[in-house]
């Protein structure tokens, strides 16, 4: 069998150990009688515009376990390099475990290089990964930065496609948020403008989708200058309790009142002291 | 780990593979919950329409714009029409991921060969390329593709390679989902002989054919002429294309 041959020919195969122990797992759930916890997902609305001096990405905070709201206030704006971040939908560990692994390699292959990164590298890393596991890291990215050929962003799909394109909205609230961008979208906006389109973009995923939620965090990459504005817009903040359901201590009268103090004894003491130095 | 999981099966015996490909079991509403992936699923021949012609002196290429990723437009203004050297060329349909991934390693592997020659490459070299590939994974990938491209040998060619790994040489060749509603268009009006700016016209009037009856297909043409000399590029816009009777 020559099939070690090909190796360089850029299909580059994979094991997956554990799939058969989880097989079996899924397989007899029912009769150990209790459920595979849900993967917990980023619900989401991720976008991103490409603007006169760069690039500008934005995303909600909420991540969801099934129907119920696992944190109010998660991250999704992943740092790749001092130049490229990279917003991330789907399963929440594949995002973040995706995003730090490429972030490692192509700080690595930078430090070879000498070089500042290129967004398309690190697309083409991303995009091999993700089709090397043809679908099954549920990884649903938009990748924006800036570098030495000027502003780009990229969509990165679960199985490995990606299109290069000036405004990106991925998630289940995309939708949501690319009606906003097919309305008001124009090449060369300013900053100021581009942040209120992203704004705008994701709050109307936020306030349109049960998937996303809370507040909007906003990433501005220029050359040579990455704002990191996390929380760009609280849209959704507590609420103030205007009432209280503690009672103040005599509001129930007392009756009778019995002490009985209980008999304890000091068996043994010993002290053991720590080396805290 | 049973011996039979080799590595040029990617690891997956095929019976998960079976089970969760979206192609055989139909398109798949995106990002909803559960343990649904966010598929980027086409129907069986893919969500496009693409088409190549030979004339004398090269070949024109053409494609239109559309990417879905269930009833869901991802990508309205793709570019299918994809380089893999100088003067070689192929149109992508079928599972982007899949196309994508395959004209990547193509390019690669034709780039290195070329260096090997000190020549710019053959388009029938090319196409050998894409069949192999697409032959030997076949129940893994999800890929039609046309080759077209100029070389010196044998001047303008044009190699279909269609799902399942078939590789042959035609004058003309559509492929796609929307290519079944201009087969006959392509069939009465094709004639050999055409000049570049016929098949120009040619190509952009069975597009706009096909981009109005296939619901898959649509956005922009794109349109490639591959000649000794280069490569010109252009795109029609919506309101530009060549209009047809419509009831």
């Amino acid at each position: 069998n020559n099939e070690n041959d090909d190796d360089h020919d850029g299909f580059q195969p994979v094991l997956f150990v554990s799939l058969c122990r989880n097989t079996l797992l899924e397989a007899n759930v029912a009769k150990l009688g209790c459920s595979l916890p849900p993967a917990r997902k980023t619900g989401t609305t991720i976008c991103g515009v490409v603007y006169k001096d760069g690039v500008v990405l934005g995303a909600d905070t909420r991540a969801t376990e099934g129907m119920v709201v696992a944190d109010k206030n998660c991250s999704k704006i992943h740092y790749i390099s001092p130049n490229i971040y990279c917003c991330g939908a789907g399963t929440a560990a594949d995002t973040e475990m995706t995003t730090q692994l490429i972030s490692s390699n192509l700080e690595l292959h930078s430090l070879s290089t000498n070089r500042l990164p290129r967004v398309a590298t690190a697309n083409r890393m991303l995009k091999q990964m993700l089709f090397r596991y043809q679908g099954y890291i549920g990884a649903a990215l938009v990748l924006g930065g800036v570098d030495c050929n000027g502003p780009h962003l990229y969509s990165i799909y679960p199985h490995g496609s990606t299109d290069k394109l000036p405004y990106v909205t991925m998630g289940s609230g995309s939708l949501a948020a690319m009606a906003v961008f097919e309305d008001r979208f124009k090449p060369n906006m300013e900053e100021e403008e581009a942040k209120q389109l992203v704004r705008d973009a994701i709050a109307a995923g936020i306030f349109n989708d049960l998937g996303s939620g809370s507040n909007i965090d906003l990433c501005v990459i220029t050359k040579g200058k990455v704002d990191y504005l996390r929380p760009h817009d609280e849209a959704n903040k507590k609420g103030v309790r205007t009432g209280d359901y503690k009672y103040k201590h005599g509001t129930t009268g007392v009756l009778t009142k019995q002490v009985t103090t209980l008999q304890l004894e000091v068996m043994d003491e010993s002290v053991q002291t720590m080396d805290t130095s | 780990m049973s011996p039979a999981v080799n590595h040029w099966t990617f690891g997956i015996a095929p019976v998960v593979l079976a089970k969760t490909r979206p192609g055989a079991t139909g398109v798949r509403w995106p990002f909803t919950s559960g343990r649904a992936r966010e598929a980027l699923s086409f129907c069986a021949c893919g969500s496009t329409t693409i088409m190549a012609v030979e004339f004398d002196g090269g070949v024109v290429i053409g494609a239109d714009s559309r990417t879905t990723t269930g009833a869901y437009i991802a990508n309205r203004v793709t570019d299918k029409l994809t380089p893999i050297h100088d003067r070689i060329f192929c149109c992508r349909s079928g599972s982007a991921a899949d196309t994508q991934a395959i004209a990547d390693a193509v390019s690669y592997q034709l780039g290195f060969h070329s260096i090997e020659l000190d020549e710019p490459p053959l388009v029938q070299t090319a196409a050998n390329l894409f069949k192999q590939m697409c032959y030997r994974y076949r129940e893994e990938l999800m890929a039609g593709i046309i080759v077209a491209g100029w070389d010196k040998r044998r001047g303008g060619q044009v190699y279909t390679v269609p799902m399942g790994g078939m590789l042959v040489r035609q004058p003309v060749s559509v492929g796609g989902s929307g290519s079944s509603y201009i087969y006959g268009f392509i069939d009465s009006k094709y004639k050999s002989g055409m000049t570049k700016e016929e098949c120009l016209r040619f190509t952009a009037d069975a597009l706009a054919l096909a981009m109005e009856r296939d619901g898959s297909s649509g956005g922009v043409v794109r349109l490639a002429a591959i000649t000794e000399s280069g490569l010109e590029r252009s795109v029609i816009l919506g309101n530009q294309l060549p209009t047809f009777f419509s009831a």
